[in-house]
């Protein structure tokens, strides 16, 4: 094992699958001479030269789609946004071009791509830089999505993801590239897509929550555990291919649920796997499903208006109090 | 033929830091500034007094904005628009005062150009419900549509087409109005300028592209990120186009009131490529690797403001006594801008939920 950073666990699979497979490249905003922005892509412009890491100009819709259409033709790009909420110039290519190609052409043509970068809010940056797409993108069939929480996560998933023939979204945050973790030095390590993970053992209520919402799941918990609640955590890592068993095993032991999730209510992520517990464990639950989530309205600038429209541990805590009965 | 070296192929055109990697790239090259005097550019002893008033607020609220933010007094980004003041000061004096403005998320200058106080521009960067947009927009959102400034937009290339909506509004009222849309160099390369830029033509709508190309779009020179002169975008579109020296105010008035009155008389818009440098990082954390000091420099020595000033005393508009009044009274409304900022309160929280809808008991899901 070694501790990384969650920025250089990203790098260190790029770098991998980079050398191990020469169709593999990389495009998007500042991601070559300048580093990176969030500097996930540093050196290795100077390790695998121009023609394979590419400075775009700020082109979403061209450069995704660019992508789109080099996967097609055999390569296997990964395609940097500075963040996803810029992605959203690129949906077009994303939901209209990426997803529905294969199936189109009757299976004639493959659209092996990854499209990675920050998802969600990251501080005070306003109404249009602060919004979960996750639960979007996963609406529409065709994608995988994954949305990691830990280092160790984000290697072995992002290896897989540019392995894949599929074309895969990975989010990151903004706000977790610094956060260190142990990362398996394992030779090729890789983690499945749709695998998702138990992360704290506990009897009493399964927290479900990924991404950046997974480390307030586990302060939760720990002030949770001083007053007996022991919470089992579980992290989905891949919001689709969505993990169900592994969260209904949890369920059926804890009887009761809370989601956490980083989107706004209606018709995301929490909702799905609330509605999916009904159906699949409705007679072993003792207290409604329950989630934690934004509020329906739009990111505010000001710090405590934002504090109060992101979800808190409190608001956890709050949540798992309310079905502890 | 002979197959090429894969490590010979190259996409993006190269040029930071070193020399082997092409050099840094030169941002801009300025037009020559006008020549004309501000009496024959019809401007009054008056006028130039509050233009060197209004650039040096621009200038002065910012430094204290920044100093504010290195002090934590707020969070998010902070994009100073300091060397560029020239740009919105000569276009705001040669529009109509009705006239529509829209911009990017360097919108501090234009904002106070259109009429948000200090205090309320300062009470906006802290997040404070005093703020020209309730604290809820930050440094990016300064708007003051009462003035018609409709805002400064987060999304580069993302405000371009409502521009030329508020175009289409006017004309479709034959209210007389124009609208302005300015933006990046950087913005030159988002589909949606291309789309609005042949609506408007086709439909004849009074607006004005405007690119304040800075030299850089974040770390990467305009000659890295887009190709030939931008100004040559109009060509396409059969429209019509000016480059205007932007680290001159007298040269940005000139140029815009005569396309201003143009637009206002044809109804067909117009693409402008106004040429200027920002002094500072592209927001606060940047450490500009990609540019040279003497390249700064070169600009800082032409400094906007310098030049009004020198104008304004060797034109004997001023003395240095009355400049020095001007300079102090501005350095007190900005530094009471602080402590306004500071002593004003934030948003009660029930304002989360207001602005959201039209209606005073809207639905929101739960
Ligand atoms: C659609 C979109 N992509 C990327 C970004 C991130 N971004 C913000 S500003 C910027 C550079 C823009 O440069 P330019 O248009 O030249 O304006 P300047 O900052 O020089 O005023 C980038 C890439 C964004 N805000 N929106
Ligand atoms: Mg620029």
């Amino acid at each position: 094992m070694a501790v990384l950073q969650f920025r250089e666990a990203l790098k260190h699979a790029i770098d991998e699958e980079m050398s191990r497979d020469e169709r593999v490249f990389v495009m998007g905003e500042e991601v070559a001479e300048y580093n990176g922005a969030y500097k996930v892509t540093e050196g290795l412009l100077d390790k695998y030269g121009y023609r394979r890491v590419i400075d775009t100009p700020i082109s979403e819709l061209g450069f995704a789609g660019l992508g789109v259409g080099a996967a097609m033709n055999g390569l296997r790009p990964i395609v940097e946004f500075m963040t996803f909420n810029f992605a959203v110039l690129a949906a077009d290519q994303i939901i209209n071009h990426a997803t529905k190609v294969k199936y189109m052409t009757g299976g004639q043509a493959d659209c092996p791509i990854v499209f990675r970068g920050p998802n969600a809010s990251a501080g005070q940056l306003g109404a249009t830089h602060s919004v979960a797409y996750d639960s979007m993108y996963a609406h529409f069939p065709g994608l995988k999505v994954i949305y990691v929480s830990e280092p160790n996560d984000a290697k072995g998933l992002m290896k897989s993801a540019i392995r894949d023939e599929n074309p895969v979204l990975f989010m990151e945050s903004e706000q977790m590239y610094g956060l260190k973790g142990e990362v398996s030095d394992e030779e090729d390590f890789i983690i499945p897509i749709g695998k998702g993970k138990i992360k704290r053992e506990g009897s009493d209520v399964t927290l479900v929550a990924h991404g950046k919402m997974y480390h307030l799941a586990v302060q939760a918990a720990n002030e949770l555990a001083k007053d007996g609640i022991e919470c089992e955590i579980i992290d989905p890592r891949t919001v689709k291919p969505l993990d169900l068993e592994l969260i209904l095993k949890s369920v059926k032991k804890t009887n009761r649920c809370i989601v956490i999730d980083e989107a706004h209510p209606f018709a995301g992520f929490a909702a799905e796997i609330g509605f999916l517990i009904q159906r699949e464990a409705f007679d072993y639950l003792d207290a409604p499903v329950l989630r934690v989530c934004l509020p329906d309205v739009n990111a505010p600038f000001s710090k405590p208006l934002f504090d109060a429209w992101l979800p808190s541990p409190k608001q956890i805590i709050d949540a798992v109090k309310q079905v502890s009965y | 033929m002979a197959k090429k070296a894969t490590s010979d192929i190259r996409f993006a055109p190269t040029g930071m830091e070193s020399p082997e990697k092409g050099g840094v790239q030169k941002g801009v090259d300025l037009p020559a500034a006008t020549r004309k005097k501000h009496k024959s550019l019809g401007l009054t002893a008056q006028q130039l007094k509050d233009m060197y008033h209004q650039m040096y607020l621009q200038r002065r609220f910012e430094e204290r904005a920044m100093q504010q933010y290195q002090k934590g007094k707020f969070g998010g980004f902070l994009h100073l628009y300091i060397g560029q003041e020239a740009i919105s000061t000569g276009t705001v004096f040669a529009f109509n005062n009705d006239d529509d403005i829209i911009t990017a998320y360097r919108d501090h200058g234009w904002g106070l150009c259109r009429g948000i106080s200090a205090n309320e521009g300062m009470a906006e960067l802290f997040g404070k419900a005093t703020g020209c947009s309730g604290g809820k927009g930050g440094s990016m959102h300064f708007a003051n549509v009462k003035e018609h400034f409709w805002g400064g937009y987060g999304i580069v290339g993302g405000h371009i087409p409502i521009a030329s909506g508020l175009a289409f509004a006017n004309k479709y009222n034959a209210n007389g109005r124009i609208s302005a849309c300015f933006f990046g160099d950087g913005a030159v390369d988002q589909g949606a300028l291309h789309e609005t830029m042949n609506l408007a033509q086709l439909w004849k709508l009074p607006t004005i592209f405007v690119v304040e190309n800075n030299g850089y779009s974040m770390g990467t020179a305009a000659k890295r990120h887009t190709v030939a002169e931008i100004v040559d975008r109009a060509k396409g579109y059969g429209k019509k186009s000016a480059v205007i020296n932007g680290m001159d105010v007298f040269s940005v008035y000139e140029k815009m009131k005569e396309i201003a009155d143009d637009v206002r008389e044809h109804s067909e818009p117009w693409f402008v490529e106004i040429r200027t440098y920002r002094y500072r990082g592209h927001s606060m954390s940047d450490p500009q690797k990609y540019r040279t000091k003497e390249e700064l420099e070169e600009y800082q020595n032409i400094d906007p403001i310098e030049r009004l000033k020198s104008y304004l005393v060797a034109e004997k508009v001023c003395n240095e006594a009355e400049i020095s009044s001007i300079e102090e009274s501005i350095e007190d409304e900005v530094l009471a801008a602080v402590t306004f900022a500071d002593e004003s309160p934030f948003p009660d929280q029930s304002e989360l939920y207001t602005d959201m809808f039209v209606e005073d008991n809207p639905y929101f899901h739960v």
